[in-house]
């Protein structure tokens, strides 16, 4: 069984680097040695600051999109191109397939936040010519970041275990909206009675809770990340991502392959 | 034990956006194959061919009935070891050479890295792709493809082995390479369930054949059976300007092709013919008596039910 | 069991358990790091920057902001931590969002001038919030209240208090009390009534509830400190026979008070030992400032001028 999930992984992980994905590295290494450098330029004192805002922004927004890019092919561009009965026809279960897929695109992301968060640190040195001890807690925002892929990536190989490309994407990328913005709604349902209020806190709870994983404007202003925020949002992202795995399990086991 | 036994098996689909439909694609179908007989499984395109296919590798879902191969149900993981399928017109992952492709396949289907790997190499030689072998899947032509996916089917050498068009778009030196490796499948014991509508194909090769059309089993037979009965008439071909006066009242239906003739008279009239032949000078080509064709039993069994003649087979 | 309805109840098993956990989980987070979320505030200073990050939806933005302001004020109310620093940014960032947003001037206007540990105590930024509304939104009667409000309570401003209530008086949509109060203000300001009337209009006009409560805390304590004076003068006047009294009871046979005068709670005010007089429960009023213990004494603005402290 494992063996069969590590080859599904390695192969999604593959297709992801042959299908030219990783090129998005270079955009994002312009990107940042472009703002790197102009903010040397024009800025004082705060060229910490922008830089990492900027490039932990970029490293989360890039992420996103190719994780919905390609997670949205992930199962249903395998059914459209029919290379899934092949795959099907040996004694890979239908649920293996699944979790490989998953474990293959999030193991892509993490490769391209490796590169991109050495970029990152590379531009920082740039600027500020040296590393403060604060610095460290960019890694925590990364790893955060990383979590964030993960429960995308199991969002949109949920939608694409029933649905086209298409919508998939637009349920995916309005979940990761709304799920910024998850901490708000919480409050706007705790604030709003009735049934409105009942809705609304059904909706904060069913939303990926991104706000919570972005500390990019703390860790941008050297404040430390507790402990604490590390291990629950880790069990947090791991639930969710769960619970959506486990739902895409569940649908594509009953799939009828056109 | 039966290599498949397909139980009334049946797909229906629901058709049409408001009010929907059932459109019967597979009604109650029953059949057995018997291990290491190659079976011809034979219709014209939208027959059901493809879905009984795709119901036994367990990649849609019967609406009613079941069936087992090798004694074993559709859902059994174990299944899945013991079967090789080539489907029609496969696509594979373009950004994969053949050999990767294998591996890959290989490794899913339980085969250990160093067993997967030279596996690999003598299937890819088997079906003559060693020199493309690192070559991507998307550069690959439609022949190539087809015997990719030959090996694929292969690779870990399944006792059944099902084949869906498996001639399709292949150009007569491929088709022939097909036929050689069903054949080898054969002698090597394995059981081979194949569909397509090219009857000659199916003549050559199976053991029996079913015919199916309109998603219903419209007859089953053995092949030797279909195409031994001669229908009493006898072909004779010779070397002649033009049909032979006397040729007609033997009761001959003749017909002229270049420097030849071709005439076709009942059986007893044989020797008549060749009477005529000795007295005209004119020169014997062949002699041959003419065998019902699979052909025939296929169109017969095509016809709606009320035409068809009670089936002698 | 077929594999397949193994694998059904397993993905089943888990599909329900994460949720429940995931549920478990978010609460968790929720308590720790919404606060830090809202340190954001802290770090925007330019509305600028703010507006063009926002990609235009600056309306949605803005609503966004005035739900984490009124969440961010009650728990820190509630809390009773007395840290109310986030207020005024969080306020200035909603207002310039999106200027129109009038609730957000009204709630600036009672809740950023109460001193530690009721508010973030600075009066100065009500005032500028309240001008930065009346620029944008110049006929909204309201802005104009709360700036003579402001300019009355918090700094004794009597004429530009009367200016604002005057300006307020001349538009086309105002509440009657406007012109009254503008000539009161211009007149009698000083005066334990207009006090009165000011909080009472507040109270009556608003309809926000966490308003008109203060609006009622403070008609409360108007009344606490008038008698609480009343009863002073009292003792006053009999101190002239020569003694102080011991008790009410010496006050009531004098003639000074009728019955034993009570806070409107209905507890009875305390004479103390040292000829002072003050309320049985000063923890419950929390805008008086007569009538405190020695210990309690309260730095905030008066509500009445007359009284001492300052």
């Amino acid at each position: 069984m494992n063996s069969r999930i590590a080859s599904i992984a390695f192969n999604t992980f593959r297709e992801a680097v042959r299908d030219r994905v990783l090129y998005n590295l270079i955009a994002f290494a312009l990107l940042i040695s472009v703002a790197a450098i102009l903010v040397g330029e024009i800025s004082i004192d705060i060229e910490r600051l922008v830089v990492v805002n900027l490039g932990l922004t970029a490293v989360s927004l890039f992420g996103v999109v190719i994780a919905i890019f390609i997670g949205i092919g992930l199962v249903s561009k395998e059914i459209d191109k029919r290379t899934l009965y092949t795959v099907l026809s040996r004694p890979v279960r239908r649920w293996e397939f699944v979790v490989g897929k998953f474990f293959g695109l999030t193991g892509t992301l993490v490769v391209n936040t490796f590169f991109m968060a050495l970029g990152v640190f590379l531009a920082l040195l740039y600027v500020a010519h040296k590393f403060e001890k604060a610095d460290v807690w960019l890694l925590a925002a990364l790893y955060f970041i990383v979590l964030q892929f993960l429960i995308v990536c199991a969002l949109s190989l949920f939608f694409s275990s029933f649905s086209t490309p298409l919508m998939s994407a637009v349920f995916t990328f309005a979940l990761f909206v709304i799920g910024n913005l998850a901490e708000d709604l919480r409050g706007f349902a705790r604030m709003t009675p009735g049934v409105g209020g009942g809705l609304a806190t059904i909706m904060a709870y069913v939303v990926p809770n991104f706000s919570a994983l972005n500390v990019i404007s703390q860790v941008a202003h050297g404040d430390a990340v507790p402990a604490r925020l590390l291990l629950y949002n880790t069990i947090y992202a791991a639930l969710y991502s769960a619970m959506a795995i486990s739902g895409a399990v569940l649908l594509f086991q009953r799939r009828n392959l056109k | 034990m039966a290599a498949i036994e397909i139980l009334d098996l049946e797909k229906s689909y629901r058709v049409g956006f408001w009010r929907q439909r059932p459109k019967l694609a597979l009604r109650p179908l029953r059949l057995t194959i018997e291990q290491g007989e190659v079976f011809g499984f034979l219709g014209p395109n939208g027959a059901g061919k493809t879905t009984t296919l795709k119901l036994l590798m367990g990649l849609v879902f019967p609406t009613a009935g079941t069936a087992r191969i090798l004694g074993m149900g559709l859902d059994d993981p174990r299944v899945k070891s013991q079967i090789g399928f080539l489907p029609e017109q496969p696509y594979f992952y373009d950004h994969l050479s053949a050999r990767e492709l294998l591996n890959y396949y290989g490794r899913l289907s339980g085969l250990s890295a160093k067993a997967c790997s030279a596996r690999v190499e003598q299937l890819l030689g088997r079906v003559g792709l060693s020199d493309s072998a690192g070559l991507q899947l998307r550069k690959f032509s439609k022949g190539m493809l087809q015997r990719v996916g030959l090996a694929q089917a292969i690779l870990h050498d399944p006792k059944l082995v099902f084949l869906d068009e498996p001639m399709s778009g292949l150009d007569p030196m491929g088709r022939r390479e097909v036929r050689d490796l069903i054949q080898q499948l054969r002698s090597e014991g394995k059981t081979v369930f194949f569909s397509t509508h090219i009857l000659s194909d199916a003549e050559a090769l199976c053991d029996r054949v079913g015919i199916i059309h309109q998603g219903e089993l419209r007859g089953v037979g053995a092949v030797a059976e279909l195409t031994s009965q001669t229908k009493g008439k006898v072909e004779v071909i010779f070397v002649a300007p033009a049909v032979p006066a006397g040729l007609a009242n033997l009761g001959a239906d003749a017909r002229v092709s270049g420097d030849m003739v071709n005439a076709v008279l009942p059986e007893e009239q044989q020797e008549a013919a060749l009477e005529l032949l000795r007295r005209e000078r004119l020169k014997l080509i062949s002699l041959t008596p003419v065998r019902n064709s699979l052909e025939e039993y296929y169109v017969q069994k095509l016809r709606p039910a009320e035409n068809r003649k009670g089936a002698s087979a | 069991m077929t594999s397949t309805r193994r694998v059904n109840m397993v993905a089943g098993a888990v599909l329900l358990l994460s949720m429940a956990g995931g549920v478990v989980a978010l609460n968790t987070i929720d308590q720790m790091h919404h606060r830090a979320a809202m340190q954001d505030a802290l770090y925007l200073r330019s509305s600028r920057v703010l507006r063009r990050l926002s990609l235009g939806y600056t309306g949605l933005l803005a609503d966004i902001y005035w739900t984490r302001t009124v969440q961010y004020f009650g728990e820190q109310h509630h809390s009773r931590s007395g840290d109310f620093r986030l207020l005024a940014p969080l306020l200035q960032i909603t207002t310039e969002l999106d200027p129109r947003l009038l609730p957000a001037y009204q709630f600036g206007a009672t809740f950023l001038s109460p001193p530690p540990p009721n508010g973030p105590g600075l009066p100065q930024s009500a005032l500028s919030l309240m001008q930065f509304g009346i620029e944008h939104n110049p006929d909204q009667w309201r802005l104009y209240y709360n700036l003579g409000f402001l300019y009355y309570t918090e700094f004794k401003d009597y004429p530009r208090a009367a200016d604002a209530f005057a300006r307020g008086a001349k538009l086309p949509v105002t509440s009657p009390y406007m012109p009254i109060l503008a000539a009161r203000m211009a007149q009698h300001a000083g005066e334990l009534d207009t006090a009165r009337m000011l909080w009472f209009t507040t109270y009556q006009s608003t309809k926000e509830a966490s308003v008109r409560e203060i609006a009622a805390q403070h008609l409360l304590a108007l009344q606490i400190d008038e008698e609480v004076t009343r009863l002073e003068q009292a003792i006053e006047k009999y101190r002239q026979s020569g003694r102080s009294p011991a008790s009410m009871a010496d006050l009531e046979r004098a003639g000074l008070v009728h019955g034993i005068p009570a806070d409107p709670t209905g507890h009875p005010y305390k004479l103390m030992p040292d000829g002072r007089i003050e309320v049985q429960n000063p923890e419950n009023f929390r805008f008086i400032t007569k009538g405190l213990p020695k210990s309690a004494a309260r730095t905030q603005s008066p509500q009445s001028p007359e009284s001492a402290s300052k």
